[in-house]
């Protein structure tokens, strides 16, 4: 099947390329551009290794096509790392042991910065529910909710 | 895994929407929000030819009161309704359900449109379509129909939907100043598809009980619906031995269904009462 040219931005740059229509969002930012910070677990939307955030809202980047993102605005771990943007949520994950083999950490840390940046401060039984859909196969989730915790109370609300 | 290699047409209106689900038959899929399509393709479940992506079609977009009755667009995200004042108000019954689906980074992709056309038989959606009394706006390229909710679910999924439609639309009449809600499912962790689940509603006349996961489509239990309308609740739960009659499935017995079904409707009656 032939080749589809997309352009879009990925963390603020303006990236064009030719995908196959098949290549998924997450496959081709870690193998046609090189970010692996974003993961691949069980390619069928269940884990939340590969979110991402596409105009502004996380998805799934297995369930999204690369092709369907010309002209989007794709976010990944690595971007929203180097702008500072989640610094306190990395510190607070890094302070409580948040994190072990770390496989589950770039989806959880976007998933749970889209919780903080809605705003408001939630209590722990709303942040267990936005983060059902990541899958943490090492910490048993009690040191993650604990880190978003002390996120929301140290932000106070703040968006 | 990865999908197998197809071809990907981006359509910028529902005519060329038409015209390429046409040309292909039944070798095109439409991809809405993809969140059920595309693990299908990961998984090599579904190999079409050609993808017809309609998320440009901005006419399949919006919700609006029109007529006595709410349109909500196809391409409705899941998240954006779950939003939104005029579903909170107007069909309260969607509202309760939206949150029961998947994860929030589903919803934010997956549409109302995607879940109804797809038919999961355990998927909230269909069956509060269904509950509602709702209609399916659909175009094809025999040109436009509307078809009833009672009428749209035809098997495992298997719906009024030929290869060249595309759903539009669904409306939901406005509902009645005394008419109560009730929605419930059981699930063995959140975000799951459920085992078994309940939408209901109910005015000072009439019942509508649209239950899910247990049969083959959404199923309306219509010997309940009568008792219910008299006022009996215990009528109600013991002649479901005749109106369902679920399958065993990999989660379940269709006796451990049935039971469940019972548990929904007294879960929710409290909710449906005046
Ligand atoms: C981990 C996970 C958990 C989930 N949990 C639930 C759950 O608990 N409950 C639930 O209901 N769903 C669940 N889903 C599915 C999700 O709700 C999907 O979004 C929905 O079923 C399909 O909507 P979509 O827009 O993604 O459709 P797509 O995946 O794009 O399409 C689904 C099917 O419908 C057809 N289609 C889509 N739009 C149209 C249209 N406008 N006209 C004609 N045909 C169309 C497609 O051709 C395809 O066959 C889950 C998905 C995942 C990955
Ligand atoms: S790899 Fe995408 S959800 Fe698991
Ligand atoms: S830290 Fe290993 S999967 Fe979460």
């Amino acid at each position: 099947m032939s080749a589809h040219d997309i352009s879009l931005t990925v963390n603020g740059e303006a990236v064009r390329e030719a995908v196959e229509p098949r290549r998924t969002l997450v496959d081709f930012l870690r193998e046609d551009l090189g970010l692996t910070g974003s993961h691949v677990g069980c390619e069928h939307g269940v884990c939340g290794a590969c979110t991402v955030r596409v105009d502004g809202a996380v998805v799934r980047g297995c369930l999204v096509l690369a092709v369907q993102c010309d002209g989007a605005r794709v976010e990944t771990i690595e971007g929203v790392s180097d702008s500072g943007a989640i610094a306190d949520l990395q510190n607070a994950f890094e302070k409580r042991n948040a994190l072990q083999c770390g496989y589950c950490t770039p989806g959880m840390l976007l998933a749970a910065e889209e919780l903080l940046a809605a705003g408001g401060t939630p209590g722990r039984e709303k942040i267990r529910e936005h983060i059902s859909g990541n899958y943490c196969r090492c910490t048993g989730y009690e040191a993650i909710v604990d880190a978003i915790e002390a996120v929301v109370q140290a932000r106070g609300g703040r968006k | 895994m990865k999908p197998r290699s197809f071809d990907y047409v981006r359509v910028k209106s529902l005519a060329e929407a038409v015209i390429a689900l046409a040309r292909h038959g039944t070798e095109a899929k439409i991809i809405a929000g993809g969140q059920s399509l595309v693990p299908l393709l990961n998984m090599r479940m579904a190999s079409p030819a050609i993808l017809v992506d309609i998320n440009a079609l901005a006419e399949l977009r919006g919700i609006s009161l029109e007529g006595g009755s709410l349109r909500i667009g196809a391409l409705v995200r899941q998240a954006e309704a779950e939003g939104s004042v005029e579903i909170a108000k107007h069909a309260p019954l969607i509202a309760k359900a939206l949150p029961y689906i998947g994860h929030f980074a589903i919803r934010n992709r997956g549409t109302i449109g995607g879940s109804i056309a797809l038919a999961d038989p355990a998927a909230e959606l269909p069956a509060c379509l269904l509950a509602l009394g709702g209609e399916v706006e659909i175009e094809g390229a025999k040109g436009a129909r509307t078809v009833k909710a009672d009428d749209f679910f035809k098997d495992l999924y298997e719906t009024a939907l030929g290869p060249g439609d595309v759903l539009i639309a669904i409306r939901i009449p406005v509902p009645s100043k005394d008419m109560r809600f009730g929605f419930s499912e059981l699930a063995r962790r959140h975000g799951d598809f459920a085992m078994a689940g309940l939408a209901a509603c109910r005015d000072g006349k009439s019942a509508r009980l649209a239950f899910f996961g247990v049969g083959s489509t959404p199923l309306r239990a219509k010997k309940a619906e009568a008792a219910l309308a008299k006022g009996s609740l215990e009528e109600a739960v013991a002649v479901l031995d005749h109106d369902l009659d679920p399958p065993d499935d990999i989660h379940s017995s269709g006796k451990v269904k049935l039971h469940l079904a019972k548990t929904l409707l007294r879960r929710i009656a409290p909710e449906l009462a005046a």
